[in-house]
């Protein structure tokens, strides 16, 4: 079987992501693990902004905010299961849950719906003003997150113990790990076949000649609402694992910074590639790590790394390590 | 009542026209070079900073603004001339992220430089006390004074760009770089003097109401996204739709924080009518936003979406 160069190195990435906890594990190292889960979790999140952003050719800056509802999505169910609260007593009664799997539903649902209003107003626009736009909405979000009191506002929720899922214990570092390392090869695979397929090729088109998109039949327009929402809405999955992580969802999940990072992990990585955010997660987390170990101020090296990979190595890591992309 | 509205009218104009300062270089940027820049807002933070240490070093206020927008143009001019003449050949999403990378490093410089715990800025003797204006009522004498220096920067401004020789350049520049360029204007040179005349104006707005309120790393960001709202909504590229979109933007976002609570007192119990009031006036400037684009997707004054 011949493999291409791309494919030999996104083997790579995923088995070290498989194989950098199980070292930490055999050596008694949690904190690594919980690096790793960080890890599966944000190249999660660049997965879903790299369906637009990569494949779409559409610059949503406001994807935190997908990102944040996700998070809030496990945030406010669990603490009204916990607080023994329901969440709506009228028509019908709604109680909260600490079920992993229907937080993500509520976290897939709301997303979309979000997207959809968010998308069928930036995408009647283009370029600049879509970047600008995307970012206003997601602002927007914010800081109503921010000033709404109801579930923590500035402060943030906290979720006293990790939400579950069937057959696995949640809190163990390592089952946590696994589940979130599942949902993102999941995302990648969901991805994969979404750009080969007939809907993946007409989005692709759109990004580079949508002229003649429209002139076959093809309205770019709904293929990217699409789109839009299906890429919300992994990355607001993202956000519920997020949550549960760190336990805590506050509105700095919807910061413009955390949309900036997102969108940073897909392009350290390798814009339109499968697991380029994986790559560029990786990267940005060990950056962090390394340091953010040495000098308080790691931002600073990190700024200027991120400016030499804009100006001097275009198709970030995977990029270079695998050469111009390929046509699908 | 009446006179409480009358202040928070004129506090409204006031921050609009400090976001006129910051939206006119944004959308001049982009309407000459074709460039979106993040770290605009960065320049605005230096330009506070720069007066805050200037001011606390001389004990004079207005060295500090001398200094502030000396500061914000001479960093927007070598900015320009290393990093983003290479950007302005590149796509959008290289300049949103070789932006995105100059807030961190300006950022984290500052932080590194003056710690993280916000310096302040104290008004100039003179302009301390209050007036009383039409209307019977007190108000900041230094707040006034901003709002007069404001329009008289935007005036100029506006002269500027109507009337001088450097005027009709960046006018032409916006319509036909080629051509200019073919008809010996030095581009290069053209380029670096509009986006340093942006951070320059960005620098004074940050000495502005970094005296009104504190100077801190990051005071930049959130004024960066509202003049990103005021050329959405006025037209990028568009000086004049900048002012409309400023003024509309400082109106409404002052005006709905001191509305919308007391109009939904009127049927809701206070606490309630606090938190959905202030909570829908945080988002009110996004919601005229969206509906600006709704009716115009190219803004007021926008020529091409």
């Amino acid at each position: 079987m011949t493999m291409n160069r791309e494919t030999f190195i996104n083997c790579i990435l995923g088995l070290a992501l498989v194989i950098v906890p199980l070292i930490a594990l055999g050596m008694d190292e949690p904190f690594i693990i919980t690096l790793a889960t960080k890890v599966a979790i944000f190249a999660m999140a660049g997965v879903g902004l790299n369906l637009v952003l990569g494949y779409g050719g559409l610059v949503s800056f406001g994807h935190a905010a997908f990102f944040g509802i996700g998070g809030y999505a496990a945030g406010i169910l669990a603490s009204h299961a916990l607080n023994y609260e329901p969440i709506m007593t009228w028509p019908f009664e709604i109680e909260g849950t600490t079920q992993m799997i229907i937080i993500w539903i509520v976290a897939l649902l709301a997303s979309a719906i979000i997207a959809l209003a968010i998308g069928a107003i930036t995408l009647r626009t283009s370029g600049v003003y879509f970047i600008m736009i995307t970012l206003a909405f997601a602002q927007m979000i914010y800081y109503f997150a921010i000033s709404w009191p109801a579930y923590g506002g500035e402060d943030g929720l906290s979720i006293y113990v990790r939400n579950g899922f069937p057959g696995l214990n949640t809190l163990d570092p390592i089952s946590y790990f696994a589940l979130c390392a599942v949902m993102l090869g999941l995302a990648i695979a969901f991805s994969a076949v979404l750009i080969r397929s007939r809907f993946g090729l007409a989005l692709q088109g759109a990004r580079q000649n949508s002229q003649r998109m429209t002139a076959v039949g093809i309205a770019p327009f709904r293929i990217r609402l699409v789109a839009f929402v299906i890429s919300a809405m992994i990355t607001a999955l993202a956000g519920a694992l997020y949550a549960d992580l760190n336990r805590f969802v506050s509105p700095s999940m919807m910061s413009w910074h955390m949309s900036g990072e997102i969108m940073v992990f897909v392009i350290l990585g390798g814009v339109g590639r499968l697991f380029g955010p994986l790559a560029g997660a990786g990267l940005y987390i060990i950056l962090e790590h390394l340091l953010g170990g040495v000098w308080e101020f790691w931002q600073l090296p990190l700024g200027v790394l991120l400016l030499i990979v804009v100006l001097f190595a275009r198709g970030g890591l995977v990029g270079v390590l695998a050469g111009e992309r390929k046509h699908v | 009542m009446f006179t409480l509205f009358l202040e928070q009218l004129l506090n409204g104009l006031q921050s609009g026209v400090m976001l006129f300062l910051m939206a006119s270089g944004l959308t001049l940027v982009f309407g000459v070079m074709g460039l979106i820049n993040l770290a605009h807002g960065s320049l605005y933070m230096v330009g506070a900073f720069a007066c805050a240490a200037v001011a606390a070093w001389t004990g004079s206020f207005w060295l500090g603004l001398m200094a502030s927008l000396m500061a914000a143009a001479i960093a927007g001019a070598l900015v320009e001339i290393l990093i983003i003449r290479r950007l302005y050949n590149r796509d959008h999403l290289d300049q949103v992220l070789a932006t995105f990378a100059l807030i961190l490093i300006f950022s984290e410089g500052t932080r590194w430089i003056f710690g993280s715990f916000p310096l302040f800025l104290s008004v100039p003797e003179f302009l301390t006390g209050t007036v009383v204006m039409p209307g019977d009522f007190q108000y900041p004498l230094f707040r006034l004074a901003i709002i007069i220096a404001g329009f008289a920067v935007a005036a100029g401004l506006f002269l500027l760009i109507g009337k001088t020789r450097l005027g009709i350049r960046i006018r032409a520049g916006e319509a036909d770089r080629g051509m200019i360029a073919a008809l010996g204007v030095d581009i290069d040179r053209l380029y670096t003097i509009v986006f340093a005349l942006g951070a320059a104006l960005a620098g004074l707005a940050g000495a502005f109401v970094g005296t009104t309120q504190s100077v801190q790393v990051g005071m930049g960001e959130p004024v960066l996204i509202l003049a990103f709202v005021v050329i959405v909504i006025g037209g990028i590229g568009s000086i004049k739709g900048a002012l409309i979109g400023s003024l509309l933007v400082g109106f409404t976002d002052t005006m709905g924080r001191f509305l919308l609570p007391h109009a939904f007192a009127t049927f809701l119990d206070p606490a309630s009518a606090t938190a959905i009031g202030s909570a829908l006036a945080s988002m009110l400037i996004y919601i005229v936003m969206a509906l600006v684009l709704f009716l115009r997707p190219s803004g007021l004054f926008g020529t091409e979406a």
